[in-house]
């Protein structure tokens, strides 16, 4: 339970972390919070040659609400993206997805960002963005880009991120009047990963229906999931118990699931089945200006 | 003050050990060190502050937390390289002027410990927790405690520990360090 | 007991603990916290596999490390006749394999290294090459006659290890077919391991003289100093075990595991100090582990609800070895216990005991020997004849409990319970928490379709091994030993056998001696734990403590009376015939005003003391209970079922103990919570299952759940007072008690619950996905 040796870079900008990552081809690893990297290092799960600590760049570390969107600098922590007043008020899928992961201390030091990108498909943060819809800005050698998060996550701790860069920003679109938004998480113990959980957004039309949904998966594949049918099938919807019966089934449908200790694949699809449910009665109970 | 405590790192590569400067519970440390040496084991064998404890390897039993900065961290999964130009506060740091904490004081008077184990980061994280939140209800108490697991106590008199420091803290808002 | 002036910190006092000064300030000194000069570390490589043999051990890459000094294999101990030892139930088990590994997580090879980064840069690089074999992982198909032998080395044919029994077989089954309700049910304890906070380690130092001194976090250090040496060889002054501070015992600290011996082999070898500690994994996935207990059992009764008679058929999974830590004569400890509070006339069980490629052990887990096993059965099967015949729970206890006017009480299996009110601990427990009208929110939700249920377990236990003639450890008698001195100016320094592992014995055995020897408890300094300096006696575990060291404690205590009492005489020119023990002094007989304190005595002691009498004060005592003492209590739990996640939430829980003369109220009450909670975990969420090809599949705490405060249930706890009639100060023990209790009253609540199911059985721990499973069918959707 010791870490190997790797050499340790903590370079001071987003340009010198890009740098070095482009120099060392794939064999560094970037330590953002370092809440699943050094256990897996102590694991020895990963070896890498080099370390690139990006906890001494300035400037990644906000939340910020503007036109457009909620931008959220990458190394936010993920207690403090839950603090955030925005975060309460009007994204109510992140303030409860923040307060679910792990445990409060990790919390502390997991950024928002680290939780986004690792690639478990345990992690909490993914299946909200998915649902959000936001993208992620990457910098690399040649400058920036930015990636919609329904199109990031290729496998389990695999995405279409080039080794030779960093998310340094997440935009999430900024929340319209009558959304609402939502995140429940289904766990055995504080601390564990989820044994299924769902992330629900909706924007209401002025008759009540949903006019916008976006509805993400935890831990029931093997990366986070974006449900598109029943998403889609939300639209239109005021969330009877006909619509959730259907919302629900279509959610299930999506994941596929692997069985383990948190239970067989059939229980984990009627769990998403169910918690789909009450997530998207909460995300419009939200929407429509409850708590 | 600055206390050398540099040792030949065993790492092959230079850039394999690095130098920092941290000051824990007051006192500021210059140390080489690898970097692969996680903050516990620098506190714990560098700097002989034994009192932070190891109990899982993988951040689940919080019986390492420590204060970076006045908020808690579990010093098993950070690396002391990270703390570089930080401050840390342990248990040892806890009793000030031959005073003990409000924290520590409600530990023993409402029997919130028995092995020892588990008690000086679940001190740590009531802490800060009491920081964050001086008058916290008993579930808001349990959920702030709950990156730290206890075998024995079954956390009843741990909960009413916190409660006890807290309680003290009000009415003497400057008792305690 | 109204005492003119009671004794400051004496018998019944919630005062704070001795030992909480140390630990607050982060000071204490546990095993990792010792630092030797020139102490070098020592890690351990470990088996990937569940049963293969090693075909090729290769230690030059790892020897070529920086910083490794030396690489440890089962050959290099085999040199020296150690890769094997015996185990506390004398079986064999290696210290370290030579050909074949038994199980995942087995020992393999140690690396010595300069300090912990490189002897796991050493474990990297030690290449051992397996020729993987069949795995048996299910204790039944062990059994079968086609299963892969295990134990060849010990010339077995086949996997099994022993078979027990008691009991009355002929007569039971004929008063079970006599019965007019029978109920018979089949309960799976699981594997589940007591992952005390604070790992297993040690430091190893061999001085000039050849003097060994081990620290490590052993809960019976004398037993073990004591093995070491018929083990190795060396004379057993030379040996010195000191067991520091240490972080939760629960049972996992009893047993030598090899990495003790092979760190003694290391120090030995290389001439300096070694520490191990071992790792969260190696903890669970190498250390001993409790329960696996496959239990079929059926009891009948009479058409009043009467029970009549107990029969049950159990298959226990040992793992590779049988290294139960349990010094009884019986292999299956004091299962038979299993008759429980109530007055079976006939019972018959038998017990048999399995080889297969996982961990061994069968260690208790904060129980005295397989008695959770027992308590859980017989608990579960009440409640499930109470449905059957459609009575209360309640109302079936209180028909049958052992009244209190029959103690002591000869079970049909053999034990003599020494006091009892069964039915006031369970009235109690009612009262507090409202029962009739639990009851009656119960029925009104079930008309709604909402799940409720009400458990409760009315349990006896067994603790305080033991009477000699029926406990030992490898032939030692199973006492335990109090070493009290008081110095001239009345201070006290008294040392035990046994060994706190946050039980509090400094405050407890000091409150029992300011109690007996009239001295305020601030001047009295409680020892143990160190071999060189303390007492014969056998350790803490399985509650024993309480009933035998501290009995010791008392009986040291009235030994030094009865030469203060002469002292006293002779200064206050008297007989001693004359003086009496009075409000905590030595008075002479009807004329209070005439008294001499225990200081004065002491004092004189070494001053002043009569003619032809020896100076000093002071006494041991080893002490042999005549019998065991049987603390009782009565749970209700109360809980809500989320019916579509199959989610249980513990809403309320009532416990109340009875654990005869209370010392500590504070501690009693602690121990109470923490044993409450080392029963709902693994009602509720721990367990150590193993794949098929023997992974174990809770390697870490990601997998193996500990509860946290979250999950924790508020308990709430009380207490009756129902004296042991054979122990001095009429106490019993209580350590263990609640996680005894416990499990079956959370399982009682759940399955009560799921009444309008039908729902008989669901094996702990009940996970939400098998109370889905009851409730939807094997089908859903």
């Amino acid at each position: 339970m010791y870490p190997p040796s790797f050499d340790y870079y903590a370079p001071t900008s987003v340009d010198e972390a890009v740098r070095l990552l482009d120099q060392h081809q794939g064999e560094a690893k970037v330590l953002a919070g370092g809440q699943s990297l050094i256990g897996m290092l102590k694991l020895r799960l990963a070896q890498p040659g080099a370390l690139i600590d990006i906890n001494r760049i300035p400037d990644l570390s906000y939340v910020r609400e503007d036109a457009t969107f909620l931008r959220i600098g990458a190394m936010t922590r993920i207690n403090e993206l839950h603090a955030s007043d925005a975060v309460k008020a009007r994204y109510g899928v992140l303030f409860d997805a923040t307060a679910e992961i792990a445990d409060p201390t990790v919390r502390n030091w997991g950024t928002v960002g680290g939780n986004a990108v690792h690639g478990d498909p345990g992690n909490d943060l993914p299946a909200c963005f998915l649902a959000l819809d936001a993208e992620y800005q990457a910098q690399g050698p040649k400058g920036s880009r930015t990636i919609a998060a329904r199109k990031f996550y290729t496998d389990s701790f695999t995405n279409v991120l080039a080794p030779n860069e960093i998310v340094t920003e997440i935009h999430v679109p900024k929340a319209a009047a009558g959304s609402g938004s939502a995140y429940s998480k289904m766990e055995r113990k504080v601390g564990d990963f989820a044994t299924a959980a769902v992330a629900v957004t909706v924007t209401l039309a002025a008759n009540g229906s949903v006019a916008k949904a976006g509805i993400g998966l935890t831990n029931v594949g093997p990366t986070a999931l974006y449900a598109a049918q029943a998403s889609d099938a939300l639209v239109g919807k005021t969330g009877t118990a006909t619509d959730l019966g259907t919302v629900g089934d279509l959610a299930a449908k999506a994941a596929s699931p692997v069985a383990d200790n948190r239970g067989p694949v059939d229980f984990k699809q009627d769990m998403i089945r169910v918690w789909t449910r009450r997530t998207v009665t909460r995300a419009i109970a939200r929407a429509k200006g409850g708590s | 003050m600055a206390i050398d405590v540099e040792e030949v790192a065993t790492g092959a590569s230079p850039n394999s050990a690095r130098v920092i400067h941290v000051t824990v519970n007051g006192v500021t440390h210059r140390s080489k060190v690898d970097a692969r040496l996680l903050l516990v084991h620098y506190l714990r064998e560098r700097l002989r502050l034994t009192g932070t404890h190891i109990g899982c390897d993988t951040a689940h039993c919080g019986a390492c937390t420590v204060l970076v900065d006045g908020i808690p961290a579990k010093s098993c999964n950070l690396l002391a390289v990270m703390v570089d130009g930080r401050s840390v506060q342990t248990v040892e740091g806890l009793e000030a002027g031959g005073k003990l904490h409000p924290v520590q004081e409600g530990f023993t008077k409402e029997h919130g410990l028995q092995c020892g184990y588990c008690t000086p980061g679940m001190m740590m994280a009531s802490v800060a927790l009491l920081a964050k939140n001086p008058n916290p209800t008993e579930d808001e108490i349990r959920r702030g405690i709950s990156g730290n697991l206890c075998r024995c106590t079954g956390y009843v008199n741990i909960v009413k520990a916190i409660q006890y420091a807290g309680k003290k803290m009000q009415e003497a808002p400057k008792g305690g360090a | 007991m109204a005492e003119a002036t009671p004794i400051p910190g004496g018998i019944g006092q919630s005062i704070g603990r001795k030992e909480d000064a140390r630990f607050i300030r982060g000071k204490g000194n546990y095993v990792d916290d010792v630092n030797l000069p020139g102490m070098l570390f020592m890690d351990v490589v470990r088996s990937p596999y569940a049963h293969a043999k090693i075909t090729g051990l290769r230690k030059d890459a790892a020897l070529k490390v920086p910083g490794v000094l030396a690489v440890i294999t089962g050959a290099d101990l085999a040199a020296a006749k150690l890769a094997w030892m015996p185990t506390l139930m004398s079986d064999t088990q290696m210290v370290l394999p030579t050909d074949t590994v038994m199980f995942q997580g087995q020992e393999v090879a140690a690396v010595v290294g300069v300090d912990r980064y490189a002897a796991a840069d050493g474990v990297a690089a030690v290449e051992v090459d397996y020729e993987p074999l069949p795995v048996v992982v299910d204790p039944f198909k062990a059994l079968q006659p086609d299963a892969p032998v295990l134990r060849t080395d010990k010339g077995k044919k086949d996997n099994h290890i022993w078979h027990w029994e008691v009991g009355d077989k002929a007569g039971t089954e004929a008063a079970l077919k006599a019965s007019a309700v029978v109920v018979t049910e089949k309960l799976y304890i699981p594997r589940i391991h007591v992952s005390s906070i604070e790992t297993c380690g040690c430091v190893a130092s061999v001085d000039v003289s050849g003097k060994l001194t081990v620290w490590m976090t052993t809960q019976a250090p004398h037993a073990i100093r004591t093995v070491f040496a018929l083990v190795s060889g060396l004379p057993e002054n030379n040996i010195r075990i000191i067991s520091p501070d240490i972080g939760g015992g629960f049972g996992g600290k009893v047993p030598v595991y090899p990495g003790y011996v092979i760190a003694v082999v290391a120090a030995l070898t290389t001439g300096k100090p070694v520490k191990w500690i071992e790792d969260r994994t190696g903890n669970l996935t190498a250390d001993s582990f409790a329960r696996d207990y496959h239990i079929e059992a059926e009891i009948g009764a009479d058409k009043n609800g009467k029970v009549t008679a107990l029969r049950v058929k159990t298959l226990a999974d040992h793992g590779y070895t049988d290294a139960a830590a349990n010094p009884s004569k019986f292999p299956a400890g004091l299962f038979h216990i299993i008759t429980g509070s109530y007055p079976f006339s006939k019972a018959f069980v038998e017990v048999d005991a399995a080889y297969t490629n996982k961990p061994p052990g069968g260690i208790a887990y904060r129980c005295s020997f397989r008695v959770t096993e027992a308590v859980f059965a017989i608990e579960r099967l009440m409640d499930n004849l109470a449905h059957k015949m459609n009575l209360d729970p309640a109302e079936l206890r209180m028909r049958n409990f052992i009244p209190p006017e029959a103690f002591p009480y000869t079970s049909a299996l053999g034990w003599t319970y020494d006091s009892g009110n069964y039915a006031g601990a369970l009235k109690k427990a009612m009262d507090t928490i409202g029962y009739d009208a639990l009851r009656k929110e119960q029925a009104e939700k079930r008309k709604r379709g909402e799940l409720m249920g009400i458990g409760i377990s009315s349990f006896t236990e067994i603790v305080g091994a033991g009477p000699s003639k029926t406990f030992d450890i490898l032939g030692i008698k199973m006492f335990d030993s109090a070493e009290v001195r008081i110095h001239p100016t009345g201070k006290v320094i008294a040392r035990f056998g046994t060994k706190s592992q946050g039980q509090g014995h400094e405050t407890t055995y000091a409150q029992i001696l300011a109690e007996e020897l009239g001295i305020p408890v601030d001047g009295i300094s409680v020892e143990e734990g160190d071999t060189d300096t303390a007492p014969y006696g056998l350790g803490t575990y399985a509650s024993r403590s309480t009933p035998t060291a501290g009995a010791a404690a008392a009986v040291a205590a009235r030994k030094i009376r009865e030469k203060g009492a002469k002292i006293a005489a002779h200064l206050l020119e008297v007989s001693p015939n004359d003086i009496e023990w009075k409000d905590h002094k030595f008075q002479v007989k009807g004329v209070p005003e005439k008294s001499k304190t225990m200081a004065d005595v002491a004092f004189a002691a070494y001053t002043n003391h009569p003619q032809g009498m020896e100076a000093g004060l002071e006494a041991v005592d080893y002490y042999d209970p005549p019998n065991m003492t049987y603390p009782f209590g009565s749970y209700i739990c109360v809980v809500d079922i989320d019916k579509e996640t199959g989610q249980v939430k513990v809403r309320r829980f009532v416990a109340i103990d009875d654990c005869g003369t209370i010392i500590n109220p504070m501690i009693v009450d602690g121990q109470i919570h923490g044993g409450l909670t080392m029963g709902f975990a693994p009602a509720m969420l721990e367990e150590i299952p193993y794949d098929e090809q023997g992974n174990s599949r809770a390697p870490s705490f990601l997998e193996y759940l500990l509860p946290t405060a979250v999950e924790t249930p508020k308990w709430e706890t009380g207490k009756t007072v129902t004296p042991s009639p054979h122990h001095p100060l009429g106490a019993k023990g209580v350590g263990e008690s609640a996680t005894v209790g416990a499990p079956a009253a959370i399982a009682n609540a759940v399955i009560d619950a799921l009444q309008p199911y039908g729902v008989t059985n669901i094996d702990i721990p009940i996970s939400a996905h098998k109370v889905w499973r009851a409730i939807h069918g094997a089908d859903a959707h």
